[in-house]
């Protein structure tokens, strides 16, 4: 660890995660060993009803993809953080996170049993006294979701690799909560979960 | 007519019944002049005024229509499980779910509970969007100069506030909603192309298949580039009618249509209503 390292943890397979973001500190999230989802969803830490909304983001920007440069916007259209470095060049902000019920639509109902990120959002998210009505279409770093001209959209296979990481700076003190994906039947997680590390720096 | 005395402002006020706007809901519904089913079966019927919103409770199995009367209505929805609100539309999953970013004719507006809310069983503009959301209140003040609900360019967002609060909602229950009538279309780098408006008269037909509670607002899609603040009258019409059953061409068209029919009508049957 750095000196200006606050936190370095790792998030197992499947495993959720959450911290403080401070304004000015910064979060790394880093894909230990290549094509992982890691679901992402931040809210204003004084006022959760102040969260990220993609569409607000989208909006922003003009693109459905994030990478550096891209700002997450809340859903009253200010800024929650900022990517300020990334790897791989393009996130996903339109797929969601897989849920036990969206499973059995996508999959067939066999994949009632298996572990979903919502499941890990309520779980984290239940620590900070937010509930089912908190949680909003969120982010999927790492994931690769193209959409053709036709409208067709999907979960294809990954463009990140390992040790390839991403930096965002939180522009407001900010909870963020993560999912490191437990997805098994898309290539999102190239069908094998695996661990991501998440360091917070100190603000500058 | 004087409004000095009690009697008088009670008079005055009584006179103004069977003033027509050029925005109102007609109560009863079945009075609307042209009705496109049986007048009797007619349980919604209102013009919403650019910059303006509506909400309504309706049953399962019942068509809710949305007339873009003059070419400029966008007409931004939410839905929520009617007394159960804290299952709701989930844009997320209606579009990676059916592995289709753009709204039209036969697709399913999900919950977050894997089962459908709603079907569009019928469009004629094929301008929709599911990515950009509605306008807020920052982004209409720096656009337009105010955004609040009632200035001249109200924020979808705001008006979705006060919607949702009739309904004994809260902000932290708004999702991000779909808008009708205005489009966007990806590019390959994931860009964004605003489409704007196929034109006056079109029509989407939506088709509830379970008891919902509909947000609408009637803004500009957030999108939209002309510098004036740009919205025209909404028409809704609803009438009662039959959900989505076993056997008709939607319920077999994909295999995940075909599982969140499935578990709605599991849901449905468990709670002794269908």
């Amino acid at each position: 660890m750095s000196e200006q390292t606050v936190q370095r943890t790792t998030v197992p397979a499947r495993a959720a995660w959450s911290a403080v973001v401070r304004a000015g500190a910064t979060l790394t999230i880093t894909d230990l060993h290549g094509n992982q989802a890691v679901d992402f969803l931040v809210y204003d830490a004084g006022d959760t009803t102040v969260r990220y909304s993609a569409p607000d983001t989208i909006q922003e920007q003009g693109n459905i993809f994030l990478t550096t440069g891209s700002v997450l916007m809340s859903n009253e259209h200010t800024p929650l953080m900022t990517v300020v470095a990334d790897d791989v060049g393009r996130h996903d902000t339109v797929g969601g996170a897989c849920s036990k019920e969206s499973n059995t639509l996508r999959y067939g109902h066999h994949t009632w049993s298996q572990h979903a990120c919502v499941d890990n959002f309520l779980a984290e998210g239940a620590r900070y006294g937010l509930g089912k009505r908190d949680l909003v279409s969120n982010i999927n770093w790492y994931m690769n979701v193209p959409v053709e001209k036709d409208g067709t959209l999907g979960i294809v296979d990954g463009i990140s690799a390992p040790g390839l990481s991403l930096t965002l700076r939180a522009e407001r003190d900010v909870l963020v909560l993560v999912s490191n994906c437990p997805q098994i039947n898309n290539p999102c997680n190239g069908f094998e979960p695996t661990a991501v590390e998440m360091t917070i720096g100190a603000p500058e | 007519m004087a409004t000095a005395t009690t009697y008088g402002a009670r008079a005055h006020a009584r006179a103004q019944e069977g003033t027509r706007a050029e925005a109102m809901p007609v109560v009863p519904a079945s009075a609307w002049p042209a009705p496109p089913c049986e007048a009797g079966h007619l349980v919604w019927a209102e013009t919403v005024a650019g910059g303006n919103y509506t909400h309504k409770v309706l049953a399962r199995g019942t068509e809710l229509r949305l007339t873009d009367l003059l070419g400029d209505a966008c007409a931004h929805l939410l839905l929520f499980a009617a007394d159960r609100p804290w299952e709701r539309l989930n844009v997320a999953d209606t579009v990676k779910v059916q592995w289709n970013a753009y709204l039209g004719e036969g697709q399913l507006l999900l919950s977050d509970q894997g089962r459908v809310l709603a079907t569009v069983i019928a469009d004629t503009s094929g301008r929709h969007d599911a990515l950009c959301g509605t306008s807020g209140l920052v982004r209409n003040t720096e656009r337009y100069g105010d955004g609040t609900p009632q200035s001249p360019s109200p924020a979808g967002r705001e008006l979705f506030k006060l919607a949702a609060a009739k309904n004994g909602l809260a902000p932290r229950d708004l999702p991000p909603s779909l808008s009708f009538f205005q489009g966007v279309e990806v590019r390959e780098d994931g860009s964004l192309d605003f489409t704007g408006s196929a034109g006056p008269g079109l029509s989407v037909t939506l088709r509830t298949e379970q008891d919902i509670t509909v947000l609408l607002a009637n803004v500009p899609h957030p999108a939209d580039p002309r510098e004036a603040y740009t919205s025209t009258p909404l028409e809704v019409l609803a009438w009662r009618a039959e959900a989505t059953r076993s056997g008709d061409p939607l319920w077999e068209a994909t295999p995940e249509g075909h599982r969140a029919f499935l578990n709605t009508a599991e849901f449905l049957a468990a709670r002794g209503i269908a």
